[in-house]
C-alpha cells in the first residue's frame, strides 16, 4: 500500500474543527441535562404513576429504544419542514436527542429505583414523610447513585451519536469533517483526526461527569464504597 | 387510665389467608406490652396494624385517639405520634447518622436546621451514640445502627413506640446494648409495644405479655406466666425456648 | 388510506429492510468471529495481550459509528480497492460489534463463579479442558440475554450506514422522502419495520434474563 498521508490541511482548517467540536459539546450538554430531567420524570411515572400513565411511559420508552436515532431525527426534522415549521437544525437535533436520551435514562433510573430495598420506603413512610418527600430525599438520591456509572456510559454514547446530526445539517464535528473532506479530498486523514478528537471528548466528558458525581454523592466521596 | 391502643375483635386477611382472626387487647398509656409467639402467629402483623402499615378488615382499632377501622385516617399525622423500629433498621445509607435523624423533623415538623440538630444531639445522647453524629450507617455495627434507628424515631417525639423484632438480626453480643436502650425508654414512661423473642427481657420489662397463636390472643399475663403457663400451646412454646 | 406511495416505493422500502437484515447479520457474524478470540484474550495471563486488546476496545467504543463507517470507506479506497459500500459498512459493523461483544463475553466469563474455576482445577483438567467443559458452557448461558440485547443495537445501528450511501432501510426511506415529500409516512413505516425487528428481540432477551435470575 502506497499512500502519502497528508495532514497539512490541519493548519488551514483547525478553526472549523474547533468550532465543530464546540457545537458537539454544546449539543450534547444541552441534550444530556434536559434528557436526564425528562428521563427521571418518566422513570417516576413508570414506577409510581397510575396504570395509564405508567403504560404510556412504558410505551414511549419501548418505541424510542427500539427504533434508530437516525430515523427519529429524520422523522422530526423532515416532518417539521413538511408541516411548514422552519425549526433550525440545531433545535431539531436537541429535541431529537432529548427524546432519545430520556428514554434510555428512564430505563436505567427505573432499574435503580426498583433495586432499592422495600424497607427504605417503609421506614420513610413511617417517619411521616409525604410521597414527594420520600421520592426526592430517599428514593431518587439512592437510585441515581446506584446507577450513575450506567448513566455516564449512556451519556457518552449519546455524545458520540450526536455525530449523525450532521445528516440534518447541524454544523457539529462530523459535519465540519465532511465539509473539509469535500474541499481537500483527504478523507482518510480527516476522519482519523476527527476520531481522535471524539476520543478526547469521550475521555474529558467522562472525567467531568465523574467529578460531578463526586461532588453530588458526599457519602461516596468520604467513604469510597458503592451504595 | 386511658388506653393508648385498643384492639377490639380485629380481623385481617391477606387474600384468602386469615392472619388475624379475632384479636382483642389493650395497651394502657405508659405501659409496655410484649407480643410473643411462633412465626405465623400474627404478632408482627398485629403490630404493623397499629401504625397503618397493614389495614384491618374487621373489628375496631383505636390508636392515639384515632379510629383506624374507619376509612380516611390521616396516616401521616398518625405516624408523627407513633414511631416504629424495624428488624432491619432501614437507615438511609446515603445520609449521615445526624441527617437520618433530622430529616423528618425538618421536613414534617418545620424545624430549622439548628433546632433539628439540637434534637438530634439529645436523642443520640439518649441512646449513647453522641460521637457518631457524622458517621454513615455502614461505618457502624448492627447494634449501633439499631440504636440510631431508635433515636431517629424518638426525634419525632412520639407518644407510642413500636419495636418489630429489633434484635433478631443482631449478633448475640450486640443485642444487649439495644435492649438496655429500650429498657431505659420504658423506665422513662414511654408507651411501647414490642414483638420479641427475648423472653427474659420481656419478663423483666413488660407490664403485660401477650402470647399469640393462630391469629388470636391465646394467653396474656405478666412475667409469671412463663413459670406457670395455663395453655398447652404456651407451655410448648416456652418449653422449646429453654 | 391514500398514502401517495406507489407499490414501487413499498418494494424499495422492503428491499432496504432486506439490506438492513443482511448488514446486521454480517456485523453479528463478523463481530463474533473477531470478538470471541478478543474476549478470551482479555482473560489471558499475558498483561500485554490484555492491555492491547483493552486499548482496541476502548478505541472502538470511544468513536462514533458514523466515523468508523467513514474510516472504513476511505480506508478501503486508500488501500487501492474499489469495493461497494456494503463492504465498508460490513467492515465497520464487524469492528463495532467485535468490541462490544468481546466486552459482553468477557463479562460473562468473569461472572462464572470462582468456585467453578477452582473445582475444575481440582479435577486435574488442563486449562483447555477446564474452559471447554466447565467454564464456557456456563458463560455461554449467562451471555445469551445481553448478546441478544446487543443484536438489537446492531440492527438499529446499521442505520448509520446512511453516511456512506449504503442503501439500507434508513437511506432508502430518505431517498423516497426526497421525491415524495411525505416524511411522516415514510419514516413512520421505516420506524415500524425497525420496531418489528427489534422489539421481539428485546422482549425475548428480557424474558431470558428473568428466567436466568430465577434459576
Amino acid at each position: 500500500m502506497r499512500y502519502d498521508f497528508d495532514f497539512s490541511f490541519l493548519a488551514d482548517f483547525w478553526p472549523e474543527l474547533a468550532r465543530g467540536a464546540g457545537e458537539t459539546v454544546l449539543l450534547s450538554s444541552a441534550a444530556i441535562l434536559s434528557g436526564f430531567v425528562v428521563g427521571t420524570a418518566l422513570a417516576v411515572a413508570r414506577v409510581h404513576g397510575k396504570r395509564t400513565m405508567s403504560a404510556l411511559a412504558a410505551g414511549y420508552v419501548e418505541i424510542i429504544r427500539n427504533t434508530p436515532l437516525v430515523v427519529q431525527a429524520f422523522w422530526l426534522f423532515f416532518g417539521l419542514a413538511a408541516l411548514g415549521l422552519h425549526v433550525p437544525a440545531f433545535q431539531a437535533a436537541i429535541i431529537t436527542l432529548v427524546i432519545n436520551v430520556s428514554a434510555y435514562t428512564a430505563e436505567i433510573i427505573r432499574a435503580g429505583m426498583e433495586s432499592i430495598p422495600k424497607g427504605q420506603h417503609e421506614a420513610a413512610d413511617c417517619l411521616a414523610l409525604s410521597r414527594t418527600q420520600v421520592l426526592f430525599h430517599v428514593e431518587l438520591p439512592q437510585a441515581i447513585e446506584r446507577v450513575y456509572p450506567a448513566l455516564i456510559s449512556q451519556f457518552i454514547l449519546m455524545m458520540l451519536a450526536s455525530s449523525i446530526m450532521s445528516q440534518i445539517s447541524v454544523e457539529e464535528l462530523t459535519g465540519a469533517a465532511y465539509g473539509i473532506q469535500s474541499i481537500t479530498f483527504r478523507g482518510f486523514e480527516i476522519y482519523i483526526v476527527v476520531a481522535v478528537i471524539y476520543l478526547l471528548l469521550s475521555v474529558l466528558m467522562r472525567l467531568a461527569m465523574e467529578m460531578v458525581a463526586r461532588a453530588a454523592f458526599t457519602r461516596r466521596r468520604r467513604l469510597g464504597t458503592p451504595l | 387510665m386511658t388506653n393508648i391502643v385498643e384492639f377490639r375483635n380485629v380481623r385481617k386477611s391477606y387474600g384468602q389467608v386469615e392472619v388475624l382472626k379475632d384479636v382483642s387487647l389493650s395497651v394502657p398509656k405508659g405501659s409496655v406490652v410484649a407480643l410473643i409467639g411462633r412465626s405465623g402467629s400474627g404478632k408482627s402483623t398485629a403490630l404493623r396494624c397499629v401504625n397503618g402499615l397493614e389495614t384491618i378488615q374487621g373489628g375496631e382499632l383505636h390508636v392515639c385517639g384515632r379510629r383506624l377501622h374507619e376509612p380516611g385516617t390521616d396516616l401521616r399525622s398518625l405516624r408523627k405520634d407513633v414511631g416504629i423500629v424495624f428488624q432491619s433498621y432501614n437507615l438511609f445509607p446515603h445520609k449521615t447518622v445526624e441527617e437520618n435523624i433530622t430529616l423528618s423533623p425538618r421536613l414534617t415538623k418545620g424545624l430549622s436546621k439548628a433546632q433539628a440538630k439540637e434534637v438530634a444531639q439529645l436523642v443520640l445522647a439518649q441512646v449513647g451514640l453522641s460521637e457518631k453524629a457524622n458517621a454513615y450507617p455502614e461505618q457502624l455495627s448492627g447494634g449501633q445502627q439499631q440504636r440510631v434507628a431508635i433515636a431517629r424515631s424518638l426525634a419525632m417525639e412520639p407518644e407510642l413506640m413500636l419495636f418489630d423484632e429489633v434484635t433478631s438480626a443482631l449478633d448475640p453480643e450486640l443485642t444487649g446494648e439495644v435492649l438496655k436502650t429500650i429498657e431505659a425508654l420504658a423506665r422513662q414512661g414511654m408507651s411501647m409495644i414490642l414483638v420479641t423473642h427475648e423472653m427474659s427481657f420481656a419478663k423483666r420489662v413488660a407490664n403485660q405479655i401477650v402470647f399469640m397463636h393462630h391469629g388470636v390472643v391465646w394467653e396474656t399475663g405478666d412475667g409469671s406466666m412463663f413459670d406457670d403457663p395455663k395453655t398447652p400451646e404456651l407451655r410448648n412454646f416456652v418449653g422449646n425456648g429453654l | 388510506m391514500n398514502t401517495s406511495l406507489s407499490l414501487a416505493h413499498y418494494l424499495l422500502i422492503l428491499q432496504g429492510a432486506g439490506w438492513t437484515i443482511i448488514l446486521s447479520l454480517m456485523g453479528f457474524v463478523g463481530g463474533t468471529i473477531v470478538g470471541l478470540p478478543i474476549a478470551l484474550g482479555r482473560i489471558s495471563k499475558s498483561a500485554l495481550l490484555r492491555r492491547s486488546l483493552a486499548a482496541y476496545i476502548a478505541l472502538i467504543q470511544g468513536i462514533p459509528l458514523p466515523i468508523l463507517m467513514f474510516l472504513c470507506y476511505f480506508g478501503i479506497s486508500v488501500m487501492g480497492f474499489n469495493l461497494p459500500a456494503l463492504v465498508a459498512a460490513g467492515l465497520a459493523m464487524t469492528a463495532y460489534a467485535s468490541a462490544y461483544l468481546a466486552e459482553i463475553w468477557r463479562g460473562s466469563l468473569q461472572s462464572v463463579p470462582n468456585a467453578q474455576w477452582e473445582a475444575a482445577e481440582c479435577l486435574a483438567l488442563t486449562r483447555f479442558q477446564r474452559m471447554t467443559h466447565v467454564i464456557l458452557p456456563q458463560a455461554v448461558k449467562i451471555s445469551i440475554p445481553p448478546t441478544i440485547g446487543f443484536l438489537v443495537q446492531i440492527v438499529k445501528n446499521t442505520s448509520y450506514a446512511v453516511v456512506i450511501g449504503f442503501a439500507e432501510l434508513t437511506y432508502t426511506a430518505r431517498l423516497i422522502n426526497n421525491s415524495t415529500f411525505k416524511p411522516f409516512i415514510v419514516f413512520s413505516i421505516a420506524a415500524a419495520l425497525y420496531f418489528a425487528l427489534c422489539y421481539p428481540l428485546s422482549h425475548y432477551a428480557r424474558r431470558l434474563e428473568r428466567k436466568l435470575k430465577r434459576a
